[in-house]
């Protein structure tokens, strides 16, 4: 579903991405850990192209974009389209209400009748706990709610992949709970999804598969048992037993 | 001389009753103008600037290089220059070169330049305001930049932008005075008329003041109104 290729990027002089390479098959669920400053957000914002990779190459699905040459700007919408973003701090459209957040991209974006996207909100909405908060504005919701309604912003889009950039990170302990379960609930479904998370115990629980990063290159991967319980580098040990 | 004033007032009743009469025969012409000058002029003059100022806004913030300088040199040319020289130039300097354009169009012309150059830094100021993740939001969707500036951006940016519009909006009804100087009959030069034949200039441009509050006194109310329908979506 997901191949990334010798993927690079660079802010001026800093190099923040050097070299990743990555296989995502469809279906499954990677979860990316690593310090902060580490490159995890810039690599999830590649993928969605939010940022532009210096170098390298990112198929998903059946399209590919090579950054080795120049990007044909029109291209990139339409990339786009194959992932779904969640933020960390949600960024729900302030003006819009919930329903109304949810049915932007399909009736702005592919030009669907209102009607039929109002009915498919309002499924997504009830999907992720928020069938009697359709009507709320962003305001009125709380942090974990907000949060659901960006899941299922996201999801409108029927997107090949879910990225998730530390979506709990910006929640209240108590609401960590309920946008963990939507996420599952997903996994289970069968989605594909690359989550950056500081939630370790949703990552042995969810995760088919768990990438360190760190100064910008895949230190570790493997399955979640395998890096928690034995981390093979030294690097990881010493984050792992930072966090922990 | 203010004695002088207010003495006639209580000694002379002949005096009062012809100020009374002035007064009151002037306030139908004075209010013409209003209608017929004052008001469309704001009017026609806010929509056309208003336009301008957004293009001017786009062209700013736009990465093109070109569009960049035409805007920002529009915007410091006008920001930089009296008004009324602006006025001038227009009215009585272009005829020079063959232009000739009516009184009215003219204001027309001289006050939508100006509005556009003021309210374009307003409404760049209110795009810059609003938070890059919003534009992210909207890009993460598939929209593009045409679809995010209109249907994310500028629906909030007019929300910040409001109440420095209005304030725009009411000096331009209290500028258009200066409309007189090229010759269009609006309320103000009214009052400049009546007052060469009677020589009552301070009861005449009192009374022209008065209108001008009037206007933005109702002004201000409507826009408390505009202020509160757009809030709806913030909490207090
Ligand atoms: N737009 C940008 N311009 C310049 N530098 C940037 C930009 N975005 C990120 N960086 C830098 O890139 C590095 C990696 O940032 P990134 O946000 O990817 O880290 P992260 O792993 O997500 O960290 P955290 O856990 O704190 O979120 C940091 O040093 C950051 O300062
Ligand atoms: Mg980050």
């Amino acid at each position: 579903m997901i191949k990334i290729k010798d993927l690079h990027k660079q802010f001026d002089q800093l190099k923040v991405l050097k070299g990743i390479n990555l296989y995502v098959a469809k279906g499954k669920v990677i979860v990316v850990i690593g310090p902060s400053g580490s490159g995890k957000t810039t690599l999830l914002r590649c993928l969605n192209v939010l940022e532009e990779p210096t170098s390298g190459q990112i198929v998903i699905d059946d399209q590919v974009l090579d950054f080795s040459q120049q990007v044909p700007k029109r291209k990139i919408p339409s990339f786009r389209r194959l992932t779904g973003m969640v933020f960390q701090n949600y960024n729900l459209f302030p003006h819009m209400t919930a329903l109304e957040n949810v049915m932007e991209g399909p009736v702005t974006v592919k030009g669907e009748k209102k009607e039929t996207v109002r009915k498919k909100a309002e499924i997504l909405l009830g999907k992720v706990g928020l069938g009697d908060k359709i009507n709320y504005y962003p305001f009125q919701l709380s942090g974990g709610q907000q949060q659901r309604v960006g899941i299922a912003r996201a999801l409108a889009m029927e997107p090949k992949v879910m990225l998730f950039d530390e979506p709990t990170s910006a929640l209240d302990p108590e609401l960590v709970g309920e946008v963990l379960k939507v996420m599952k609930d997903l996994a289970n479904e069968g989605m594909t999804m690359v989550i950056v998370t500081h939630e370790m115990r949703f990552a042995r629980e969810a995760a088919d598969e768990v990438i360190f990063i760190d100064g910008g290159v895949i230190v570790e991967r493997g399955k979640p048992e395998q890096i928690f319980s034995a981390p093979k580098e030294a690097r990881t040990q010493q984050f792992l037993s930072l966090i922990q | 001389m203010v004695k002088m004033y207010l003495n006639s007032l209580f000694t002379d009743p002949e005096r009062v009753s012809r100020l009374i009469e002035i007064g009151r025969s002037s306030f139908q012409p004075l209010l013409e103008g209003a209608i017929i000058y004052t008001i469309p002029l704001t009017l026609i003059s806010f929509v056309c600037g208003l336009a301008l100022a957004i293009l001017a806004a786009l062209a700013r913030i736009s990465s093109n290089k070109l569009e960049q300088i035409i805007a920002g040199i529009y915007v410091s040319a006008i920001r930089g220059t009296p008004l009324l020289v602006q006025l001038f130039i227009i009215f009585y300097g272009l005829p020079t070169i063959g232009i000739i354009i009516d009184p009215f169009p003219s204001a027309i012309i001289g006050f939508s330049l100006n509005v556009g150059a003021y309210a374009s830094e307003i409404i760049r100021a209110a795009i810059l305001s609003i938070p890059k993740g919003q534009w992210e939001a909207g890009y993460s969707i598939g929209m593009s930049y045409r679809q995010t500036l209109k249907r994310i951006i500028l629906p909030q940016a007019s929300r910040v932008s409001i109440p420095p519009l209005s304030n725009t909006f009411i000096s331009l009804v209290k500028d258009t005075s200066l409309a007189s100087m090229i010759l269009v009959t609006e309320m103000f030069r009214r009052a400049q008329e009546i007052a060469a034949t009677n020589y009552e200039f301070l009861l005449l441009y009192m009374q022209a003041a008065l209108i001008y509050w009037i206007i933005c006194f109702l002004l201000s109310i409507v826009q408390g109104r505009i202020e509160n329908r757009l809030d709806r979506y913030v909490s207090s």
